[in-house]
Formats: structure tokens, C-alpha cells, sequence
């Protein structure tokens, strides 16, 4: 914006220049003015209706709330006179007639923003001495407690939840007197982003349910880290005390998370102190589970992988951090052998010949400027919530957003959501690729509806157009072809082409050189080893997993169950003790997760996002990192001589020296290979089944997010064919795992398909996450 | 709050309107609709409300709100603000004649609390309360908007000013 432009104002006797249009409160705020105020926020609209930010404005009759009055030229603001002053401290007076002042009992204590406006602002004794209302307090879920007598009707948790979370759950009922928020009825508060109402309310109505009564704010320090589930990678403070992370908040960075962070982000730090944490080296004798000390388990591991030596397959979690990914690559190809993966989900490997590196495709931040997004096979609102939250700005600001989905998600703005079998996914987007014009055997045949060429329509004609494959792509059996076909459509309308990625580190992983077919930076490799589903489809005698759950975390638990079966030298780093690791391993090393652990994240967008360890490992866990050095040396690989992280860190970065990621597909796959049975399953990865942290994080297990995920979804014609009717039990059956569920009756699955989640414990026994499955009634 | 409740927020639009209410209801629901644009079908709750109401004894359930909500395309709890705000809409039974008190300002200097006495005696019931038989609720309001005439209440649709304790029961008695 030119200076002409601008509008020139004078706040307590200085000058500032101010877009026209602007509330007062922006300007003085840029400026480092500070005016008192509860219910403005820059993230919200404006409401207005707390009062407590106003100010004398020259030539006005009455001083005026600085959020919402507009700066005009010339304007003359007082923000500290007598006048100003006064209607400050009448107004914080009147917010504390039925406030309760409970503060040594509250947790917002020490940070609340009515304690400290009444420091500045309020009187030094109340006048008021009559009797204070009490509100009774709404039970709204396992994530936000409340105290609502303490609450000032600022509204900005109704405003979030309209205007941000796109769900109106809260609202203000009853008037003067008796206005209270709340949800009127006995519900709770589901939105994948609600706990950011706990740092929206200004005073202590909303706080953590977790955290009530854990810890006073001032006894805490804060720490940085970095969102350890998704692409996003939100930037964290850890707030922690001896010790002990005590609870995790956003740390705003507008080009990622702006001020949010979504709920798994936030409560999933209850896992470091889960019971299944393991603490100490375990070795199995006998079927038997014996602990070790540290020495001899790092010995027996490393003589367990020099006997695995070329034939070591290494299985890590997409969300392990880049120095693990890096160690763990470096280890498997130091012992001779190539067969490592982090692409436990992905279901299809045909286009692993093109060199590029997945990435999101583009900035974050750029996503809710696009005029037209297409996602194939993914759900960004549960799966990455921030960017979901992206697409969602972008539909309110006018965007089409269209989705190609086995089945339809519950979303937060208006969007075409095409429902087709996998089979018809692949079929589809062959559509709109002859629409558009790309030519190819398998897009000649393909047939072009109305709904194909209005979206290949939208595709041309857009300013800014953008596809996205995201999780659900990522396991279907067809993903090269999806991925072949979404790239044409992208380069041949000028569209952005992007992956919604799994986990919190795919595109470290891939610069790391933690995938069969790639060394670090992402050169490719000369002996290409073995992709996550065929190592799982031989016997394995010898692994090396870190971080993953084998049977929750795999595209294929039952061929997870085959493979390991015989397995005598199988060594898993891991933070948490589970069943299928139990039953897959033969030594278990405890390691650090997230807070314990030094290490760098690197996110959708190719932010390398790095972070200090902020507690010490529990119990006798050890950072992976430290422990695959070790293994290193014991194994007697070269260059496993490092001191701390950055030392690994700084060797990853000179391998990626000049690299830049890239989606290009290259020569493509066009070869359709999967094929649809009378019922096929569709794997969908719930919220909080996403990684084995998530899963032992107990309060987010208890949503309701959590507890609606243990159903076979089938649409009413498909129930109708095998005669199931909705809340019966019933076995699915797929090759030789069964798992039992319930029926739930959902129109927007396609026909002749089942949504059967993975990563339950409920399905860990069953086959891929795609494939033909029968039910049985009990 | 006065956002507009779609696009901002998701609302799940019912197909099945037809299914809500009776056909005389929706018919008179309708004819507010009619009043508004298109897309501001949430601008009728009030009077749908009301006509829900009336249709319920004169009172309301949540189930009944739920339900004006998906016929409005509106997300529950925009009705519950709606209906807890208004003095006119009842959340719980009442009796079949309302006795609204008004105790505002005007009323106040003029005499209302004689007023609300005389009525509790009389009635036996308090404020807020419906009499042991049934038959009267007494609810203390707001300003009616009758300060001329002040004290006043509302029985139905009839407002009686100027009251005395006298005239209070001959009121009732006539209502008997
Ligand atoms: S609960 Fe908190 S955020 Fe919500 S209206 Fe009350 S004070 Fe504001
Ligand atoms: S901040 Fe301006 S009125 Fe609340
Ligand atoms: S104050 Fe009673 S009618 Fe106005």
C-alpha cells in the first residue's frame, strides 16, 4: 500500500499511519499501544461488546470501543486521558460485579487477562457488596473443563466455534441477569481444534480438563517443540515443570499454524506418562519378557543386527525425527542391506522410479487464497487439521472446494464431496483428466460426466487451483495411478499438486534417505531395497523398527502377523509397549517421544523445524538417536562418531545441499491393478488412531472423535444386500484376521463398500487397509 | 449473536422439512419465510417459535427446538438463544393463563410490588410459579411497553393497566 493511501491518525500525541477501514485497536496495537480488552481478537470478528477497550476519540461525545471503531483521517485518540481512564475502570468494575475473584483457586491464575487488566485498570477494594450469581457448570467433554461463573461474555468461544471451528456448539442463553454460555443442553464440545478455546477465553470460565489443578503458571518454563503427528508441524511451547511436561500451547507463526493448534497437538503430551510406556531394556526368553540392563541389551542388539546384516529389514515411523530417520538408514545400509521404509501406510509403490520428493506442493499459509481445491482421497479436517483449517478459509472466502472420496466426511463448510468405490476413485479422476485434456490409454476410455467437466471447468478457468492426494490416496492400491493421473491434471490446468502427507516428518524421511529406493538428499539409490509392503510379504528373520507400531501402524496387519512370525532377531526402539510389538519383536529399547528428545521435523511445506529435548526421557529410555549412534558403533559402521543431534543434523543438511522438493511423477504409472470383491474395505485412519502416541494419549481417548471410530459404516442399499441393521455386532472378515464391530448405517459411504478403520486395536487383526472383506453375523 | 448461520457455520440442511411439524404448523411457518430472502430462513424463528409454542400447550421442549432449527436450517443452539432471550417463550409447562407481571421501572414507582403481592396472596403461588391447581402461572417480566399506564400486566393477549388490588380481582374473577 502506497503512503497516499493511508490515513494519518494521532494516538496520546503521536502520529501513526493506518489503512483506511482499520479498527483502532489494530493500529494501536501495531503500534505497541496498548488499550485493556477481553472480547477483541484478531483471529475473530469483531463483537464489541465488553466495553472495556475504550477511549476518548476527539470531537466523539462518548469515548469509543477502540475494536470497533474504524480509524479515519485526522482522528485524535486518547487512550490514557482522564476521560479514557475513567470508562476503563467503570467498565472493568461492572465485568467484576458477578465475577467470582476465586483466583486462589483457579488456573487461570497468574495468566488471566482480567487479573491483569484489573491490576492496571480496577480498583484496589470492590464497592460492590450485594450478592454475586453463581452458573452452573456444563460438562463439555474430556478436553475443556469449565467455570462458568467465572466467565465475562466476551463470546469469543462462540465466535470461535462459528467462525473458526465452523460448528456452533456454544452460544449465550438468557438475557442480563441470566445470560450464561454454554450449550443449553448436555453436549460436548467436538470440534478437532476445541481446546484453542481454552486460550481464547480471557479468564478462567474455559481451562485444560488435564491440566486443572496441575500446576500454577508461574512455576512453569516454557520451551519450544514442534507438533509431532501431522504435516503441518504446528509450532509448540512446551510449558514444563520438574521435569514433567505439564501442558502444550500454540506458538503463533502465521505461516503455519497462525494461533492454533489443533487438539491432538495439544493433549497428546498425556502419552509420555502413560502406562505403556516402556521404561527398561526388555528381551524375550521363552515367550517371556525379562528386563536387562542397557549394556547387555545394546550388545544383544547390535549382534541381533550384524546377524540380520543384509537381510535387516528397518520398518520407522513417518514421524520419527530427521536425525533418527538419517541414523536409521545410515545403520541399515551400513550392515549391507537396503530394505528400509517410513511408508508403513502406502499402499502402492509403481512410482517410486521418479526422483521427485513429496511435498505439500505449496505454502501453507497459500492454501486459503486458492480459488479452486481438489482433494483425492483425503479428510485434511481430521487428517491435518490446521490444514483443513486452511481449506476451510479458503471455501469461506469463495473457493470451490471439491473432494474424491470413498465415502463422505462431516466437514465445516459447503463442499462437492464425490463419493465413488476405490475403484470409481481411479475412474473419476481418469474422467476429469480426459476432460481437461490429458491424453493416455487409461484416460481415453475413461468416461467424462457433467460433474467431470464442470470440476475440469472450474480447474481451467481458475486464478489459483490446487490438487491434493491425501491419506486415503496414500493407502489405495492404486496410488501410482492417482498420483500419475493427479499430477497430469495439475501440470496440464497449472494447478498446485500436492500431498497431504502421513505423519509429522514424511518429507524428512525422504531427504534422509529413510526409503529403499532413495539415499539422503533424495538421490537415488543404486541397489533398491525393499518397500514397506514387500518386506512385510516375505518371512522376516531379522528387523529393526523404530517407533511404529507394527500391526496399527502397517498398510497390512495380518501380513505384519505372518512375517514376523518366526522372527528371531527383531530389535524395536520404542517409547510405548504394545501388543504387536510383543508379539513381532524379540528386544525392546526404550526411547524418548516428542519432549524427550532433541531432533528436527520437517513439514509439509519443507520447513526444517528443529527443537530441544525439554524433559529427560522416562524411566531409563534414551533418545533414539543416542541409541542407533551406539548401535552404529557396535556394529562397528563407519561415521557414527557424532556428539549431539546437531552433528547428525548438520551431515543431513549438507546431503540436501541445493535440493529442492519436487512432485513431478515422471514416466507414471497407468496400470490399474486393484480389484474391487462383492464388499471392499475402505481403511480410514481415525483422528486419534494416527500413531501409537495418539493412541496412549488417555483424554483425547475419550472423546467422542475417539468413540465413534469402532464401526463398519456401510450406506443403506449395501445393509440392505447383507441384511445388517444399524448398532448390531458384527465379524468382518478379511484373509485370515477377523475383528468385531458395530454396524452404523452412514449414506455417505459409496455402495458395496465398508469404512472399516484402521489403527484400532478393534481391526489390528485384520488385512490391508483396502481389499475384499465378508461379514459374518454372530 | 447475528451471524448469519450458513455458510459459517456447517449446518446439516434436513431434507425430510416435511416430516417436521404438522402441515398446518409448517404452513404458518412458511408464511414468515416467505418474508425473508431465501437464504435468510433463520430470520422466521421468532415467529415459529411462537407458532410452535402455541401449538404445545404453550410451552417449549428442546425437542421442539431442535426441530425449528432444522427447519430453519439453523444450528441448535441460534434457537435455544433465541428462545431462553425472549420473556414471551415458555422452556418448561405452565399453566393455561400467564399472569405477566411487569416490575420495571415505571411499574416499580407506581406500585407493582403491591401488585405482585396481591397476586402471590391471592393465587398462591409465587413469581415464577403455576398455581397447586393448575390453572395460573405467574411470571414477573420486563417493561411491557405500557408505562402510561402503569402498573400493568399481560394475561394471553390482553394487557390491564392501571391496576389496584380491587381491580386485580375483579380481573380474576372474571377469568375464573
Ligand atoms: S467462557 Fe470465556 S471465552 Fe467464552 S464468553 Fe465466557 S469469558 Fe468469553
Ligand atoms: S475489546 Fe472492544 S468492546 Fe471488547
Ligand atoms: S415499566 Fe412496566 S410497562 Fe414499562
Amino acid at each position: 500500500m502506497t503512503d497516499e493511501t493511508l490515513v494519518t491518525i494521532e494516538v496520546d500525541g503521536r502520529e501513526l499511519k493506518a489503512r483506511p477501514g482499520a479498527m483502532l485497536i489494530e493500529v494501536t496495537d501495531a503500534a505497541g499501544i496498548n488499550i485493556p480488552r477481553f472480547c477483541y481478537h484478531k483471529k475473530l470478528s469483531v463483537s464489541a461488546n465488553c466495553r472495556m477497550c475504550l477511549v476518548e476519540v476527539e470531537k466523539a461525545p462518548k469515548p469509543m470501543p477502540a475494536c470497533a471503531t474504524p480509524v479515519a483521517n485526522g482522528m485524535k485518540v486518547k487512550t490514557r486521558s482522564p476521560t479514557a481512564l475513567a470508562a476503563q475502570k467503570g467498565t472493568l468494575e461492572f465485568l467484576l460485579i458477578n465475577h467470582p475473584l476465586d483466583c486462589p483457586i483457579c488456573d487461570q491464575g497468574g495468566e488471566c487477562e482480567l487479573q491483569d487488566v484489573a491490576m492496571g485498570y480496577g480498583a484496589g477494594v470492590s464497592r460492590y457488596i450485594e450478592k454475586k450469581r453463581v452458573v452452573s457448570d456444563p460438562d463439555i467433554g474430556p478436553l475443556v473443563a469449565t467455570d462458568m461463573t467465572r466467565c465475562i461474555h466476551c463470546t469469543r468461544c462462540v465466535r470461535f466455534g462459528a467462525e473458526i471451528a465452523g460448528i456452533r456448539e456454544m452460544g449465550a442463553t438468557g438475557r442480563g441477569e441470566h445470560m450464561k454460555i454454554g450449550t443449553y443442553i448436555q453436549s460436548s464440545v467436538d470440534s478437532e481444534l476445541s481446546g484453542n478455546i481454552i486460550d481464547l477465553c480471557p479468564v478462567g470460565a474455559l481451562t485444560s480438563k488435564p491440566y486443572r489443578f496441575q500446576a500454577r503458571a508461574w512455576e512453569l518454563t516454557q520451551s519450544d517443540a514442534v507438533g509431532p503427528h501431522d504435516a503441518v508441524g504446528s509450532n509448540l511451547y512446551l510449558h514444563v515443570r520438574r521435569d514433567k511436561v505439564m501442558r502444550v500451547a500454540p506458538r503463533g507463526n502465521e505461516a503455519v499454524n497462525e494461533c492454533w493448534i489443533s487438539d491432538r497437538d495439544r493433549f497428546s503430551y498425556e502419552a509420555l506418562e502413560s502406562t505403556a510406556r516402556l521404561k527398561r531394556p526388555l528381551v524375550k526368553e521363552n515367550g517371556k519378557w525379562r528386563e536387562l540392563p542397557w549394556d547387555e541389551a545394546l550388545d544383544l542388539a547390535a549382534g541381533m543386527l550384524k546377524g540380520a546384516g543384509a537381510g535387516l529389514k528397518t520398518l520407522i515411523s513417518p514421524s520419527a525425527t530427521l536425525e533418527e530417520l538419517y541414523l536409521a538408514q545410515k545403520l541399515t545400509r551400513g550392515l549391507g542391506s537396503s530394505h528400509i521404509d517410513h511408508r508403513l501406510r502406502q499402499g502402492d509403490f509403481r512410482n517410486d522410479a521418479s526422483p521427485a520428493l513429496r511435498w505439500l506442493g505449496m505454502p501453507i499459509a497459500e492454501i486459503e487464497r486458492l480459488d479452486v481445491a481438489v482433494v483425492v482421497g483425503g479428510n485434511p479436517r481430521k487428517d491435518q487439521p490446521l490444514i483443513g483449517h486452511r481449506l476451510r478459509k479458503a471455501a469461506m472466502a469463495g473457493a470451490s472446494i471439491t473432494y474424491i472420496n470413498p465415502c463422505k466426511f462431516d466437514l465445516n463448510y459447503g463442499a462437492d464431496q464425490q463419493v465413488e468405490s476405490p475403484a470409481g476413485m481411479v475412474k473419476r479422476l481418469a474422467g476429469l483428466a480426459k476432460a481437461i485434456g490429458v491424453t493416455g490409454e487409461l484416460v481415453a476410455n475413461a468416461v467424462v460426466d457433467d460433474q467431470c467437466k464442470a470440476l475440469a471447468g472450474q480447474l481451467k478457468n481458475a486464478g489459483k487451483a490446487a490438487i491434493f492426494l491425501g491419506n486415503i490416496a496414500n493407502a489405495h492400491p492404486d496410488l501410482a495411478v492417482l498420483e500419475t493421473l493427479a499430477g497430469r491434471i495439475a501440470t496440464a490446468t497449472n494447478a498446485f499438486f500436492g500431498f497431504l502427507q502421513e505423519g509429522a516428518n514424511a518429507v524428512g524421511a525422504q531427504l534422509a534417505g529413510a526409503a529403499p529406493h532413495r539415499l539422503p538428499g533424495g538421490k537415488a539409490a543404486e541397489t533398491q531395497g525393499k518397500n514397506a509392503r514387500r518386506m512385510l510379504s516375505d518371512k522376516i528373520e531379522g528387523a529393526l523398527l523404530i517407533g511404529a507400531d507394527p500391526a496399527l501402524d502397517c498398510w497390512d496387519p495380518s501380513a505384519v502377523r505372518q512375517s514376523f512370525s518366526n522372527a528371531k532377531d527383531v530389535v524395536a526402539l520404542t517409547a510405548f509397549r504394545t501388543r504387536s510389538l510383543e508379539s513381532c519383536a524379540n528386544l525392546m529399547l526404550p526411547i524418548g517421544w516428542f519432549a524427550e528428545s532433541s531432533g528436527t521435523l520437517v513439514n509439509g511445506q519443507g520447513d526444517w523445524q528443529t527443537f530441544a529435548g525439554a524433559v529427560s526421557p522416562i524411566g531409563e529410555a534414551r533418545p533414539a538417536w543416542k541409541v542407533l549412534r551406539v548401535l552404529g558403533n557396535l556394529t562397528d559402521v563407519e561415521g557414527f562418531d557424532y556428539q549431539n543431534s546437531a552433528e547428525v543434523l548438520n551431515e543431513v543438511r549438507a546431503a540436501c545441499e541445493g535440493v529442492s522438493l519436487d512432485n513431478a511423477i515422471g514416466e507414471g504409472c497407468l496400470d490399474v491393478q486393484f480389484k474391487e470383491g462383492p464388499l471392499t474395505r475402505i481403511g480410514y485412519v481415525p483422528l486419534y488412531a494416527a500413531d501409537v502416541a495418539v493412541r496412549h494419549a488417555p483424554s483425547l481417548q475419550r472423546t467422542a472423535n475417539a468413540a465413534d471410530s469402532a464401526l463398519l459404516r456401510v450406506n443403506g442399499a449395501t445393509a440392505r444386500i447383507y441384511a445388517l441393521s444399524s448398532g448390531a455386532p458384527i465379524s468382518v472378515c478379511q484373509g485370515n484376521g477377523e475383528a468385531q464391530l458395530m454396524v452404523c448405517i452412514d449414506e455417505g459411504i459409496a455402495s458395496d463398500c465398508a469404512l472399516v478403520p484402521a489403527g484400532l486395536a478393534a481391526t489390528g487383526g485384520l488385512g490391508p487397509m483396502f481389499g475384499e472383506i465378508t461379514l459374518e453375523k454372530d | 449473536m447475528s451471524f448469519k448461520s450458513a455458510p459459517m457455520t456447517t449446518i446439516e440442511r434436513r431434507a425430510d422439512k416435511g416430516s417436521l411439524f404438522t402441515p398446518e404448523i409448517r404452513a404458518q411457518i412458511d408464511k414468515w419465510v416467505a418474508k425473508y430472502p431465501g437464504e435468510w430462513r433463520q430470520s422466521a424463528v421468532m415467529w415459529a417459535l411462537r407458532v410452535v409454542q402455541e401449538s404445545n400447550r404453550g410451552f417449549l421442549t428442546p425437542e421442539l427446538m431442535d426441530n425449528v432449527a432444522a427447519y430453519l436450517d439453523m444450528p441448535p443452539i441460534a434457537v435455544y438463544e433465541v428462545a431462553s432471550f425472549y420473556s414471551m417463550y415458555e422452556l418448561k409447562p405452565v399453566a393455561k393463563r400467564k399472569i405477566c407481571v411487569c416490575t420495571n421501572v415505571s411499574c416499580m414507582v407506581r406500585g407493582s410490588d403491591i401488585v405482585v403481592g396481591h397476586l402471590e396472596k391471592r393465587l398462591g403461588a409465587k413469581l415464577g410459579q403455576t398455581t397447586p391447581d393448575g390453572r395460573w402461572t405467574l411470571k414477573e417480566v420486563e417493561c411491557l411497553g405500557a408505562c402510561g399506564d402503569a402498573p400493568a400486566i399481560q394475561i394471553g393477549n390482553k394487557y390491564y393497566e392501571n391496576l389496584t388490588p380491587e381491580g386485580i380481582d375483579k380481573i380474576l374473577d372474571e377469568l375464573e
